[in-house]
């Protein structure tokens, strides 16, 4: 997985996928890789978990040796693509500071989503298109849920149908390539064994099926909650007197249940795609050292 | 404590429920809507879950784009019983926004056309955004319609729900082309501007895709005011005294943080909120000191191995139940609430009826 160029990581909110993120980057970056995880404007998950600020704009930060953040906020994306990529000196300057071009982005189909992932694209550029950027041997991109992915998957294709001719359809199809290859890019989602997340999960690799003809390379399945109980004791908590740590083990005994259940439907679903899982932190909040933890994990078995 | 939901939406002829992805939304929002119907309202509830759950669980096999009556047989098998009505769909949003074309444009050439523009039919089916203006596009039509007395609204899954709050904005954003519309079609002092705009866009894009555009504004123009009167209308709505926000959250920081966040939004908004739904609490035992304390309570009743995994699972579980109670007084104190209403952390998520009427009972009180 790490010899990929791009990490894709989705999944539905809430089950952790920004932590998964920035572990993958450690684990990348710990074997010698320049990574940089990349997250869109608005959310600052990563950057949060990774214990930084997160840097306005499109500013590539170094964390620690290896390893870079970016937010990428479509504006200054916008500003940097005209600047770096239309060819000839006119129209940069003229649309960037039109707030009509503004609107032209709003209001066309696939323009805001194109801009965001032409921004991955070009962060696994060697050497990069923006001029004195930096290469990076991988990109991690904290995707958004399962519904806004496919469209910024999908952006690219629709842009180039609508768009039929000109600098950015030709470009749209070039990252609708790179998508689609398998040795360039790598697609993980990330899941809880609870029915929503998995659904979303599934419905992920069916789209994922439907519309690009490939599949998930990777399914994380986080916080996985230790099975303690036998049926027998269960039995024997369920006969047992009232008490406030009897209801905590049947509550665990029925998560895991629920759990098992649910790792059965990712199964069925996903075949022979690769899974793995990450245990349950009973904490409060994850620590540097419970990332790294994940980050090991991660390294060992994707 | 959990007393109160129905106090509080007494008189609301509107309940939004909202907050972050995946804090249980949907299920609030049934829940909700169950509760009012057994109490004796005409209750309408629209919900946005691509996973079909709310209609599994209420024992429909599909839900359409309209409301369809809930058979309430299930609920009173349940010990629920039923005093009002309780109807349901699922929006789609898609031919929800067709259908406000349809209604707003009453020539049909000009309909068929706008219905056949590439760049409309890609706006329709866009992910952001769309959900969220047919979203309040479908709550007013069927507030207008006055079929049902409470209308509660599941909001679009999005990261974020202040995305909800910007939606009538949206639907004059969807219009806010008109500026456009004019840069492609310039008169006036501003052609020679616009005429190089457009050159340098016709440079990157092609000119194909500036002629839809250009068309799809023409024939847009001629619904401005129709779409705007929808805006106002619906911001009107949304402010009104009998319309009420329910903020759902679960106690994980980032949900936690988005409800305080949109909370005050609302106020700054001028819209109400009945109150705070915290989702997926664990049970606090204030007894609970050490594992060993514990462990030697249980092993006579359970013998030692058994009774020291319990007592280890049971100081698991109250880090998090301390957190969430952490988590509480947070938003006591930025939400100036005393009395949120909080839902207990299930082993499984609610997929029958009898778990929905389990969780009613929790909401609205008598069972705790």
């Amino acid at each position: 997985m790490f010899e990929k160029r791009l990490l894709i990581v989705g999944g539905k909110g809430g089950v952790g996928r920004s932590t998964i993120s920035a572990a993958l980057g450690i684990a990348a970056a710990r074997r010698g890789l320049s990574t940089i995880v990349a997250e869109v404007a608005g959310q600052s998950d990563v950057a949060a978990v990774l214990g930084v600020e997160p840097a306005e704009r499109l500013r590539e930060v170094e964390l620690e040796p290896n390893l870079h953040h970016i937010t990428i906020e479509r504006r200054a994306a916008l500003q940097e693509y005209l600047r770096e990529e239309v060819p000839g000196v006119l129209p940069a300057a003229i649309l960037s500071r039109s707030n009509l071009f503004e609107l032209f982005v709003e209001a066309t189909p696939g323009m805001r989503e194109l801009l965001t992932i032409g921004k991955v694209w070009e962060l696994t550029q060697r050497p990069r298109h923006t001029r004195g950027a930096r290469p990076y041997d991988l990109v991690v991109l904290d995707a958004p849920a399962s519904g806004q992915l496919i469209a910024l998957l999908g952006a690219p294709r629709t842009f180039s149908s609508i768009a039929r001719v000109g600098p950015v359809a030709h470009q749209g199809s070039e990252i609708d390539r790179m998508l689609k290859d398998p040795g360039y890019v790598g697609l993980i989602a990330v899941t809880t064994a609870e029915q929503m997340a998995v659904t979303e999960a599934l419905s992920l690799d069916g789209l994922l099926t439907d519309r690009f003809n490939r599949r998930l390379d990777a399914v994380v399945v986080n916080r996985m909650v230790p099975a303690r109980f036998s049926g027998s004791e269960a039995s024997a908590l369920a006969s047992a007197a009232d008490d406030p740590a009897v209801r905590s083990a049947q509550w665990l005994y029925g998560r895991v249940r629920a759990q098992q259940a649910q790792l059965a439907r990712l199964r069925r679903g996903l075949g022979s795609v690769r899974r793995t899982t990450l245990p349950y932190l009973f904490t409060s909040q994850l620590a540097r050292a419970d990332i790294e933890r994940m980050a090991d994990r991660l390294a060992r078995s994707l | 404590m959990t007393r109160g939901l129905a106090a509080r939406l007494s008189g609301k002829r509107v309940v939004i429920c909202a907050g972050a992805g995946g804090v249980g939304k949907t299920t609030v929002s049934a829940t909700v809507a169950i509760g009012l119907a057994a109490r004796g309202s005409r209750v309408a509830v629209v919900t946005i879950d691509p996973a079909r759950r709310l209609a599994e669980a209420l024992g429909l096999d599909e839900l359409g784009n309209e409301p369809q009556l809930v058979d309430v047989a299930g609920f009173e098998a349940s010990g629920l019983e039923f005093r009002g009505e309780l109807s349901a769909m699922m929006l789609d949003p898609k031919r929800t926004l067709d259908e406000l074309i349809e209604q707003l444009t009453p020539d049909v050439r000009t309909r068929e056309a706008i219905l056949a523009n590439p760049v409309y039919d890609h706006l329709s089916k866009a992910v952001g955004g769309s959900q969220e203006y047919s979203a309040v596009a479908k709550l007013f039509e069927l507030e207008q319609r006055g079929d049902h007395e409470v209308i509660v609204l599941d909001t679009p899954p999005s990261r974020s729900a202040i995305d909800f709050l910007d939606a009538p904005q949206r639907l004059t954003g969807f219009l806010e082309g008109r500026a456009l519309g004019a840069l492609l079609r310039p008169t006036g002092p501003l052609a020679r501007a616009a005429g190089v705009v457009v050159s340098a866009l016709r440079r990157i894009t092609g000119g194909g895709l500036l002629e839809d555009l250009t068309a799809f504004f023409q024939l847009f123009s001629g619904l401005l005011e129709g779409f705007e009167a929808r805006a106002a209308g619906v911001e009107r709505l949304l402010t009104d005294p009998a319309t009420a926000f329910l903020v759902v959250t679960s106690t994980e920081r980032a949900p936690l943080e988005e409800a305080i966040h949109f909370a005050g939004e609302l106020e700054r908004a001028g819209m109400r909120r009945a109150g705070v739904i915290v989702n997926r609490v664990h049970a606090l035992d204030p007894t609970e000191r050490d594992t060993v304390a514990t462990m030697s309570r249980l092993t006579a009743a359970l013998g030692l191995p058994l009774a020291r995994k319990v007592a280890r699972t049971h100081a698991d579980v109250q880090l998090l139940a301390r957190r969430d109670e952490a988590s509480l007084g947070l938003l006591r104190a930025a939400l100036q609430d005393p009395d949120p209403f909080w839902l207990a952390d299930r082993p499984s998520e609610i997929r029958d009826i009898s778990g929905l009427v389990a969780l009613y009972g929790e909401l609205f009180g008598g069972m705790r």
